[in-house]
């Protein structure tokens, strides 16, 4: 894109909150139809810079801010908006309630005629939007019946009503499974062709490589640099993110000798999985991958006995197992960490303490009252032990980053002295530096004799960190690989084809 | 001043702020307006009226911080108060023996608990908004009550009941002492035990507090079970305090509980509070309307001005929170 002049270009930003100096001497650039992306890890100044040129934050005296060759002396939000830059947070901020045109149009409602609102001038505009992304949805359907992936393109579409010419999007993909995340990637490559720039913040460095033009590469409010995606690797843009290099070598080894702790036979729940059979081992770690809606979750509590099997057999030591509850399954030994922390895995608004020591609540009873004293201990031992990083024990757990609320999760569990512990996307949420961590914890808790599922969409993830690898689809265990004994694109084209 | 606000944070929470800045503001207001306020006299009317209103706030309390709510309280009392009128007469009524006492209680608490348990089994199973299924139950009680009375006053109770209702120990009032020990009950529950861990959990995240393996419905059950024998126990100390039971008795009280709990800090969307705050924020109420009695004010009046102290603390905690003196350290 040489010679091109850039849409959108900033220089020398600066800003700093109370003290603490989020963007250091910063550069941005987009060119016309562009897209770009901006990785980095949480907290490295992302959503600082995105609200920095939508006009939310203003930077520092020396910053230089232009767009479509204009200099901008001072943006404000509805500026910003009126040059046609449009973000679109991964919240969405979408109506529940409302219908696909309503959402799509909802600038126009406000502005309708006589204060009125006009129906048809706000299905014609969202079709219109919707044709421009090549897509056709029912314009009637309320919001909520939609499909994740098809809000994002409702998202996608209120942006170009109004009049979009640079797109944000924070972490479009994040709760899509692959094939919905490649149709979102092919809308992306429409808007980009058609004369959008898109900047792209994702989590998934796959595709990232796969749909950029270009990388800038954040790590603690610097700039590390801009890259052309020709010749990157994932490993690569990792190493710049995080400043560290994370050699990755297959840990699969055999356990022959260890004994059985969980078997499962013909596990079936109509509808959900059918006919899985498995053993784990002592200290082996089995990995699960495949797409959503392969049946891992409900597999997982199906073990964790939230539900129950239609029919087929838990195994836990040599004795076959019936949950009625959860708690039959964690008094076996059972842990599941799940896969959606914000709502499920930890109790948000609640203290460090207090969500580390909820499943254990009986191991700190003295004379059938909890006991603070021990409940003290319990909290600072696995603090210390698993290496979270807080404030006070009765902080919200909200207050900690992705990585040590996860550390505090996995702590929960581990404070049951679990025989076997699943868990449901680990990684969600979590920084690529943090994550590293977390399989180091899992790995040394293998080494120390627990028997461990990990639930992947994320391939290398169960490549790189279990004994076995099996990939489910359709409810089923297709095959069973051996991490020696395959490559990982052969794992993840088996995965994806 | 901030190494003050700190220590006192320490030693009594922040939530305690609110509820004894306004005792002691009531306590000035009232001691420097009236000469007579500061006197046994009015502590002893404070002592006698804040047992039955505190026993129905504890009651509405545990429901409160599941994020529910027990609009049934005041009936249930009642109907517990019915069930112990019922024993009482079926024993001879004004001479019945003293033994009857021990079975008259006992019927009493195994109402309230029954409909504690009806409610707690509605809400845990069918999974129904607590406002629908607690305005269910009022309902239900409130027509159940008013069949069985005939809309009147059910009285003629042994002499020994009048002890409860006006009787002192050590020169403490016996509902004083009733409610003290309940009080001190419901500490130790929430502070200290399973289920008060378990319900301030649910009461932020039930979902979360499931995966972790706690039983939500037990929970659930208990708790509603719980607040019909905290009912039980007001239904029994009004029955001792008029005499005699009637269904619409201290009916105004309903929504005053809840507005003590807010006063006392408790979250309105459930999952955190305490109790003492609470307990402080009653005497508060209670202080205030004997006050103003005093002052020779409407007693009306003395309502209204519980609606203002609630709006007046509300706004205190707002500016409170956005002050450097009081805000927490943000992690």
């Amino acid at each position: 894109m040489a010679g091109v002049s850039p849409l959108l270009s900033l220089k020398n930003i600066n800003v700093t909150f109370g003290g603490v100096r989020a963007l250091k001497g910063v550069s941005f650039e987009v060119n016309p139809g562009e897209v770009h992306c901006l990785a980095g890890e949480n907290g490295c100044g992302k959503s600082t810079l995105i609200k920095v040129i939508t006009g939310v934050y203003r930077p520092q005296l020396g910053a230089q801010f232009t767009f479509d060759g204009k200099l901008i002396a001072t943006m404000t939000p509805n500026l910003a908006q009126s040059l046609g830059i449009q973000v679109i947070w991964q919240d969405l901020a979408l109506f529940g309630e409302m219908s696909v045109a309503e959402n799509i149009s909802f600038q126009l409602a406000v502005k309708g005629k006589y204060g009125l609102v006009d129906k048809r001038a706000i299905e014609e505009a969202a079709r219109k939007a919707l044709a421009r992304l090549g897509v056709s949805l029912d314009l009637h359907l309320p919001l909520k019946e939609l499909p994740i992936a098809q809000r994002q393109i409702v998202a996608i579409a209120r942006a170009l009503v109004g009049e979009a010419r640079l797109v944000f999007m924070d972490e479009p993909t994040a709760s899509l499974t692959q094939s919905e995340a490649d149709y979102l990637i092919g809308i992306v490559r429409n808007l980009s062709d058609s004369g959008v720039a898109v900047v792209f913040v994702s989590h998934r460095l796959a595709e990232v490589l796969e749909i950029s033009h270009r990388i800038t590469v954040l790590r603690d409010g610097s700039m590390v640099g801009v890259y052309p995606v020709e010749g990157m690797t994932q490993s690569r843009v990792t190493e710049l993110m995080t400043g560290r290099n994370f050699d990755s070598a297959v840990i699969a080894a055999d356990h022959v000798d260890a004994p059985v702790v969980l078997s499962v036979r013909n596990l079936t729940r109509d509808g959900e999985f059918s006919n899985v059979s498995f053993d784990i081992r002592q200290g082996e770690t089995l990995g699960i991958t495949g797409l959503l809606g392969a049946g891992r979750t409900e597999l997982a509590l199906t073990l964790f006995g939230m539900r129950r099997p239609h029919s087929g057999e838990i195994i836990v030591e040599g004795q076959r197992v019936s949950f009625a509850s959860n708690r039959d399954a964690i008094r076996a030994g059972i842990a599941y960490l799940s896969e959606d922390r914000l709502s499920l895995g930890l109790n948000q608004p609640q203290s460090i303490a207090d969500n580390l020591v909820m499943a254990s609540l009986d191991r700190i009873l003295v004379g059938g009252l909890i006991s603070s004293r021990r409940k003290a201990e319990v909290v600072s031992r696995w603090i210390s032990e698993l290496a979270v990083k807080i404030g006070k024990p009765h902080d919200p757990i909200r207050t900690l980053s992705g990585g040590n609320q996860q550390r505090v999760a996995i702590a929960k569990w581990l404070a049951i002295g679990p025989k076997i512990l699943i868990l449901d996307a680990p990684t969600v949420g979590v920084d690529v530096g943090a994550r590293a961590g977390i399989f180091e914890i899992v790995r040394k808790l293998a080494a120390e004799g627990l028997s461990i599922v990990i639930i992947s969409d994320e391939p290398p993830e169960v490549y790189f960190n279990a004994d076995r690898v099996v990939h489910m689809a359709d409810g089923c265990f297709k095959s069973v690989y051996d991490p020696r004994q395959i490559s990982l694109t052969e794992l993840e084209s088996a995965v994806y084809a | 001043m901030k190494a003050f606000v700190r220590n006192f944070r320490a030693s009594f929470g922040p939530d305690m702020g609110g509820p004894m800045v306004a005792l002691v503001a009531v306590l000035l207001i009232f001691g420097l307006a009236a000469d007579n306020f500061l006197s046994m006299a009015t502590f002893g009317s404070v002592a006698f009226q804040l047992p039955e209103l505190g026993l129905l706030t504890l009651a509405m309390l545990l429901p409160l911080l599941t994020g529910g709510i027990n609009l049934s309280i005041t009936f249930a009392a009642n109907l517990s108060g019915l069930a112990a009128a019922w024993v009482w007469q079926t024993h001879g009524g004004v001479d019945a023996p003293t033994s009857a006492f021990l079975f008259a209680c006992l019927a009493a608490l195994g109402t309230g608990a029954a409909t504690g348990a009806l409610t707690g089994v509605a809400i845990a199973y069918t999974r129904a908004h607590p406002i629908l299924v607690t305005l269910s139950m009022m309902i239900f009680l409130r027509g159940l009550g008013e069949f069985l009375t005939r809309g009147g006053d059910i009285s003629g109770f042994p002499s020994y009941v009048g002890l409860i209702g006006h009787g002192s120990i050590f020169g403490l009032p016996v509902p004083l002492l009733i409610f003290l020990v309940c009080v001190a009950t419901w500490h130790v529950l929430l502070t200290r035990s399973k289920l008060g861990f378990g319900l301030l959990m649910i009461g932020s995240n039930l979902e979360a507090a499931h995966y972790s393996g706690l039983n939500t419905r037990k929970i659930v059950v208990l708790v509603y079970t719980l607040s019909g024998i905290m009912c039980a126990i007001a239904g029994i100390i009004m029955l001792a305090r008029f005499n005699s039971v009637r269904v619409g008795h201290g009916e105004s009280y309903l929504l005053i509980t809840v507005l003590a709990a807010f006063l006392g800090g408790i979250n309105p969307f459930g999952g955190f509070g305490r109790v003492l705050p609470v307990f402080v924020a009653l005497i508060v109420l209670q202080l205030l309307s004997s006050g103003l009695n005093l002052m020779g004010a409407n007693q009306h009046l003395a309502t209204a001005l519980w609606g203002v102290l609630m709006i007046v603390v509300m706004a205190a905690r707002t500016l409170a929170s956005n002050s450097h003196i009081f805000r927490r350290k943000k992690a």
